[in-house]
């Protein structure tokens, strides 16, 4: 299980089948406060590498949550858009936002290791 | 995602910043002032507990002055579309700074004490509002910027409970009076002056303090179980469900009484017919803009989405033919009423409750209705 961060405050998981989790990082949401609101991308939308493919609101901010790699939209977390808070309780587990296809391994592998991203967010 | 940028610039504190960050706020540049906008139980636990119990808030960034002088009321009336005549000593008032066009450069809180008048106003303001008032009235009455106070705000039904617990006899005080009090903190006697108002909807006070004592005050306050310290956050959702204005969102230099929907504030004495009609700036557009609306004129209303997707500010406010008629000057998840509310403007021929209009939130159409406000019912003590 490899684990990835980008400069955005999203992680991203590797499954067995090749495909990506994406997500917010305990960062990310803890910046944020409150989560009320969640916007998904649509299953099947292919995307570019930094195209916006959702929303995340709290109470207080709004910000797009981009598409961290090149790759189609294989399924979105139901149970988030249902439940928002999700994204503050367990933003690395039962949060999640989206899977998507790995269209260009080089892409998912030189983005940031847990020690680069836990450096990267204490310099931000 | 990407952080909110923080500002290099000098920032002020209030007196009671040690203690913000001994409780681990979350600090943010707000008015020039270095502030709270929310402490480690988060915005929604923070509103919750103003709803239900009694927050403390630090409002110590807000300017505050005093009119000294006999004809200090007469003076001031000049300058506002509201009745200070005839104000009662003891009792607080809203009250909005008009400028020459008519635009309000602030709204503020007034109260009639024996020796003065004792304003509260927006602590963005505060500078060019005391100029305006020193240079339209100095000549008149004295006018006194009282930058050694600070201000606390407490409030929530609670806030009754654990305020007369130190200062008894505020719980006489109905909303909107005041007066000076002594708070008994166990190792001192605090001197303040407090009036029964707010800017949550709930009953409660705000607190005039020096601000020598301010630190000592919050503390003792804190310490009654009833309270707990919230931030501008859980403030600015406080006050939309409770329909309040802010300004520089819902109101300001480009608005007029008439289009902030505001006429509440301006007493039948200084409209026309009134013994004391107009004499304030711009009093004949805005007499006559009451007397005879003009259609398409704009006016504040109250906004519900009918999709549980929050609606913000600047937002686009279109009819249901797709035309542009407005915007969105607030707008949040309200977490009380527990679904997204906002104020904005639109024309007056779509200001009827009841009224759909479609906001445009990244460019999809979330369907909204006019509504009235408070979206949460108040709870003042009217005695």
């Amino acid at each position: 299980m490899t684990l990835k961060f980008t400069p955005d405050h999203e992680w991203l998981q590797l499954e067995d089948n090749g495909n990506a989790i994406v997500g917010i990082t305990v960062h990310a949401q803890d910046a944020l406060g409150d989560v009320v609101f969640v916007d998904l991308p649509e299953v099947g939308k292919s995307y570019a590498k930094g195209e916006v493919a959702g929303v995340v609101e709290s109470v207080k901010a709004a910000a797009d949550v981009y598409m961290p790699i090149d790759g189609t939209v294989t399924e979105v977390n139901e149970a988030l858009r249902a439940d928002p808070a999700l994204a503050n309780s367990d933003p690395q587990g039962a949060g999640w936002f989206f899977k998507v296809t790995v269209a260009n391994r080089a892409q998912f592998d030189e983005l940031m290791d847990d020690v680069a991203y836990t450096k990267f967010s204490d310099a931000a | 995602m990407s952080d909110a940028p923080t500002s290099a610039a000098a920032l002020q504190t209030t007196p009671l910043n040690a203690l913000h960050r001994e409780l681990g706020a979350r600090m943010v540049p707000f008015a020039g002032y270095s502030m709270p906008v929310q402490y480690p139980a988060g915005l929604m636990a923070e509103h919750q507990h103003t709803r239900t119990a009694a927050g403390l808030f630090d409002v110590s960034h807000m300017g505050q002055l005093r009119l000294v002088g006999a004809d200090a009321a007469a003076a001031f009336e000049g300058l506002m579309p509201v009745d200070v005549i005839d104000l009662a000593v003891g009792k607080q008032r809203y009250g909005l700074l008009l400028n020459e066009a008519g635009g309000i450069m602030d709204d503020l809180m007034f109260i009639r004490r024996e020796a003065d008048i004792f304003v509260v106003v927006n602590g963005a303001c505060k500078v060019a509002d005391i100029a305006h008032i020193q240079a339209a009235i100095g000549t008149r009455c004295e006018v006194i910027p009282m930058p050694e106070m600070a201000l606390l705000a407490l409030q929530g039904p609670q806030a009754v409970t654990a305020l007369s617990r130190l200062a008894p006899g505020v719980e006489k005080l109905v909303f909107m009076t005041g007066g000076h009090f002594v708070v008994n903190t166990g190792t001192q006697s605090i001197p303040v002056f407090l009036t029964r108002s707010g800017y949550t909807g709930e009953d409660g006070f705000e607190i005039s303090v020096h601000h020598t004592q301010a630190d000592a005050l919050a503390r003792a306050l804190l310490a009654q179980p009833e309270v707990k310290p919230i931030g501008l956050g859980a403030r600015n959702s406080l006050r939309l469900e409770a329909g309040l204005c802010l300004h520089g969102n819902d109101i300001d230099a480009g608005t007029t009484p008439v289009e902030a929907n505001l006429l509440w504030a301006m007493q039948k004495v200084r409209r026309t017919g009134g013994a004391r009609a107009g004499g304030f700036p711009a009093s004949d557009s805005i007499l006559a803009a009451i007397d005879s609306p003009a259609p398409g004129s704009r006016k504040r209303v109250g906004l519900v989405a009918l999709e549980r997707v929050p609606v913000r500010e600047h937002t686009v406010l279109q009819d249901l033919n797709g035309n542009t008629i407005g915007e969105v000057t607030s707008g949040l998840l309200g977490p009380t009423v527990d679904k997204p509310v906002a104020m904005g403007y639109l024309p007056v021929e779509f200001a009827a409750l009841g009224t759909r209009v479609n906001a445009i939130v990244r460019g999809k159409i979330v369907p909204m209705e006019v509504a009235a406000m408070p979206f949460n019912p108040t709870h003042y003590f009217r005695g």
